[in-house]
């Protein structure tokens, strides 16, 4: 379990333990976070689960694929701390994230 | 006023088996998409992925997997209404009346909505103000390029749309071609075409640049575009174009008074049914206890919601189950000669 802190737009936080090997996606989803779409599944197809690092954070995640990058052109107002939720996997490492959620997702 | 059996919603994988399906058990129907293609989000999203789990397939593309169920529904005439969306569903007597936005009518006793995540529309800019200008100053497709001919035009996007309209409408227009980041995701040979024109001063690329906000009146002025550094510069410019690529909304089924769980619809798993009699969904819009969104599951999905679909359609007949390996009026569908 590492702590996964959720922000929405509007301020409100969501702070949840998600089991190791999930995606930052799925604890939110699971938990029903408002904000994470996540229409194609995790399958890296559509955007609609995109967050901003806290910048803190960013650095310390794996790096992005060429296939993550190219979706988040798709993104709605992405920024340079912008990642795929779905493609962000929960280790101990991870312990501690915070994430904000954009206004919308499309 | 087009009759059929049964009318489908989406001509991706599942909708084309369902059609499969359909047409096996002597049924009629014809098929409605939005998009300009069939194929479905295998076309739209992952034309060249290889899938790894259609069974007895052990790898194909998206692409590949489409044109086999084309190539399976050979032996029927299917009729497909490409580039029209469903917009109104009523029910008249125990038939469905069904509309598209481009005024086809619809009179069936069956719809199966194989609508994936919903239908593929452009994905817009994100500043409010855009929406005033949009079809005016703001266009996300291009019908008639002549309208830019000697004007500015600014163009969003980093992928083969916007750099192959800023290469077209260049010859005849001033381009600000604007993208988030220095790499474009379009293909070589039209990224280094693009990188001659602003060579020759024909294109003023703008990398690491979003949109901030847009003026003017009745017509757009000019646009504020934001560096990932918080810096602002502002252009003049007649005309702004976005293409970020199709993001996939319900749209209009979400009114068609369907018992909706957020994007997907509720169904029984005998039929396949929603909780309007006759309307039955299928694939990644379904939705049941213990769901998977893969494709194998739409093919199971389809195939129950068509035998479904006999009752209402021959009322006065009974279905009766048949092998496609022994059954002969199946061969005579399929224009198999039998011995």
């Amino acid at each position: 379990m590492s702590k996964i802190t959720y922000i929405e737009h509007n301020g409100k936080s969501h702070s949840i333990n998600v089991q190791n090997g999930l995606t930052v996606m799925e604890g939110a989803i699971q938990n029903n976070i408002p904000g994470i779409d996540a229409d194609c599944g995790g399958s890296m197809a559509c955007a609609t689960c995109h967050v901003y690092v806290k910048e803190e954070w960013f650095n310390k995640l794996p790096k992005k694929e060429d296939g993550e990058e190219d979706m988040l052109d798709m993104a709605f107002e992405p920024n340079k701390f912008s990642r795929l939720s779905c493609q962000l996997t929960v280790t101990d490492e991870l312990d501690g994230l915070i994430v904000q959620l954009p206004s919308k997702q499309m | 006023m087009i009759k059929t059996d049964a009318l489908i919603i989406g001509a991706g994988p599942t909708g084309l088996f369902t059609a499969h399906q359909l047409k096996l058990i002597g049924l009629d129907c014809e098929v409605v998409d939005n998009l300009d293609k069939i194929g479905g989000q295998c076309i739209e999203l992952y034309p060249d992925k290889p899938i790894y789990d259609i069974p007895a397939i052990p790898e194909c593309t998206g692409e590949e997997l489409t044109n086999s169920l084309i190539k399976q529904l050979k032996p029927f005439n299917i009729k497909f209404h490409l580039n029209e969306r469903v917009d109104e569903v009523k029910n008249n007597n125990g038939k469905w009346e069904v509309k598209t936005n481009q005024g086809t009518l619809f009179n069936t006793p069956n719809i199966i909505i194989a609508g994936g995540v919903g239908s593929f529309e452009p994905r817009k800019f994100g500043p409010k103000e855009c929406e005033k200008f949009e079809e005016k100053s703001i266009f996300y497709s291009i019908k008639d390029k002549t309208i830019f001919k000697d004007k500015t035009v600014s163009i969003f996007g980093g992928g083969d749309s916007a750099l192959d309209w800023a290469i077209e409408l260049s010859k005849n227009s001033k381009i600000n071609l604007i993208h988030r980041r220095d790499e474009f995701r379009g293909a070589q040979s039209t990224v280094d075409k693009m990188n001659e024109l602003k060579k020759a001063q024909k294109i003023n690329l703008y990398t690491k640049y979003q949109l901030k906000n847009v003026k003017g009146s009745e017509k757009v002025e000019s646009i504020d575009i934001e560096h990932d550094n918080k810096e602002v510069k502002n252009l003049k410019t007649d005309f702004v174009l976005g293409f970020f690529g199709l993001i996939m909304q319900l749209g209009p089924i979400a009114n068609w008074g369907l018992n909706l769980d957020k994007k997907t619809i509720n169904v029984d798993t005998e039929k396949f049914e929603t909780n309007q009699k006759g309307i039955y969904a299928v694939g990644d819009i379904c939705n049941y206890p213990g769901k998977l969104k893969l494709i194998l599951s739409g093919f199971h999905e389809g195939a129950l919601a068509a035998r479904a679909c006999f009752k209402l359609a021959r009322p006065n007949e009974k279905y009766r189950f048949e092998f496609t390996t022994s059954s002969k009026n199946i061969k005579k569908r399929l224009g198999i000669k039998s011995d």
